[in-house]
Formats: structure tokens, C-alpha cells, sequence
């Protein structure tokens, strides 16, 4: 069974792909790292995000390696700069 | 009693100061974050944040608790800004009180040191020639490539940080 995880792109990469979220599916057990090879074999614009980014999974920091579950929110984190 | 929050209202930092100090404190120390006119010779006209408004508060609050414990007491508040800013505005104010001075300058220094590492905001300069940037930031520990195993238990020195001076504040 396919899952489908929910991404989303912020300030920078926002800019890069042209979207803020989309819906992806994937196979079940897949990780992010795969969300993001998904993501960057569809092409341009989506090839333009790093390889390895940072992202958050439901809202905390997670590795690459961090197997998913439907419905995850998973936000493409480009460098903070708050302050 | 701990205050974290991250929104769009203009703030005002006597307001924050207010909301930290007891009878047993003989030191509050305030920080105050503002835009500023210039980044890297260029001039700024102005300033917007952006942020994952559900996830910010949430890291602004464990920020405030991390600091907390080491100010001893948990009269601290701290307050970020979003979206779009004049020179001069308040992005961030940072406000602490303790028995003593030493454990408020570390708190406070402590807060805004952990927003640049990991809060997930961004801000985008906009200068004074009409262009806009996306200021170069810190890549937040405990995420990316995997690490090996034994070094995702440290605290994570050493992952991420090609800080860039982006024009602002502090």
C-alpha cells in the first residue's frame, strides 16, 4: 500500500520549486531520503533542491534516514537565519 | 513563568522586560534585536521573516525551557517577530531575571545563540536598489545526512554551521 506524506517547501526553496506543499506518494517504509529522491527524479523545478536538506517530520528535526508514515508532514528546512 | 512566542505583532520590550523580575531578583537583562540599515555594504531598506509558524513555537519554547534550567529560575520571555519590518522595528526581544547577573547574561546570550543555530525562520533583505536576498543562514543540527550512530547522541558540535553574516541584528 502507497502512503502519501504531506511536504513542504519554505522561503528559499519555496522560491525554487513554486510551491509551498504538495502531497507525494511513496512506498510504504520508505524514509525522507527517499521523499527527497522522489521528489528530485521528477525534474525541474523540483531537481533544483539539495540532496541532503534539512527537514523537519512532523515538526522536529529528522535525518534523511527517518522512515515515514502517511500522512507525515515533512518541511524542507533551508539554513535558519532568525534573530 | 515561561513566555515563547513567535507572530506578526509589532514588539514592544518594556512590555516583555515586564513579564520577568520577582522580589528575590537583583538582575533582569534585556535583549533587543533590531533591523538594521546595512548588510555587508549594502544598503537595507527593509526586512522580512518568514517562518513554519506551528514548528517555531515550538523550538522558541524548548529553546526558552533549555535556558530556563540554566538560569535557575523560569522568569524568562521571549518573543519573535514575522513579517515585514522597517529599520529600526524589533525583531526579537529576549527578557530574564535571576538572584544574580551571571546566570541572566548567560540565559539571554544563550536564547538568541539557539534561535540563529535552529528556530525555522528566514529573513529576506530587501535593498535599498530594489533587490531582494534571502539572508545565508545555519543549517540546524539533527537533521541532514544521517551521522553515525555514536555521534547522533552528542549534542551536535560540528554539524551544520557555515553562518553567513547576513545584515541584522545582534
Amino acid at each position: 500500500m502507497p502512503i502519501s506524506v504531506n511536504a513542504l517547501f519554505f522561503a528559499a526553496y519555496r522560491d525554487l520549486v513554486g510551491h509551498s506543499g504538495l502531497a507525494v506518494e511513496l512506498r510504504e517504509g520508505a524514509t525522507v531520503g527517499d521523499l527527497v529522491s522522489e521528489l528530485r527524479e521528477r525534474g525541474a523545478p523540483f531537481d533544483r533542491l539539495p540532496a541532503e536538506p534539512a527537514v523537519a517530520v512532523n515538526r522536529t528535526y529528522a535525518f534523511l534516514d527517518e522512515p515515514l508514515s502517511a500522512d507525515d508532514e515533512v518541511a524542507f528546512i533551508p539554513p535558519v537565519a532568525g534573530g | 513563568m515561561i513566555h515563547a512566542a513567535v507572530g506578526p505583532e509589532p514588539i514592544d520590550p518594556a512590555q516583555v522586560l515586564s513579564r520577568v523580575g520577582s522580589a528575590e531578583d537583583g538582575a533582569a537583562v534585556l535583549f533587543v534585536g533590531v533591523v538594521r540599515d546595512h548588510a555587508d555594504g549594502r544598503s537595507v531598506s527593509g526586512m522580512r521573516y518568514d517562518t513554519y509558524h506551528e514548528m517555531a513555537e515550538d523550538v522558541l519554547r524548548e529553546i526558552a525551557h533549555e535556558a530556563a534550567a540554566r538560569l535557575g529560575t523560569d522568569r524568562l520571555a521571549v518573543v519573535h517577530r514575522t513579517g515585514e519590518l522597517d529599520i529600526g522595528e524589533v525583531s526579537v526581544a529576549i527578557a530574564v531575571s535571576s538572584p544574580h547577573r551571571a546566570e541572566s547574561f548567560d540565559a539571554s546570550r544563550y536564547v538568541i545563540e539557539e534561535i540563529k543555530k535552529r528556530l525555522p525562520v528566514w529573513k529576506q533583505e530587501h535593498y535599498a536598489d530594489g533587490r531582494v536576498e534571502w539572508v545565508p543562514g545555519t543549517v540546524p543540527p539533527g537533521t541532514g545526512a544521517p551521522m553515525d550512530p555514536s555521534a547522533r547522541e552528542r549534542p551536535v558540535a560540528g554539524r551544520g554551521s557555515h553562518t553567513a553574516g547576513g545584515g541584522q541584528v545582534a
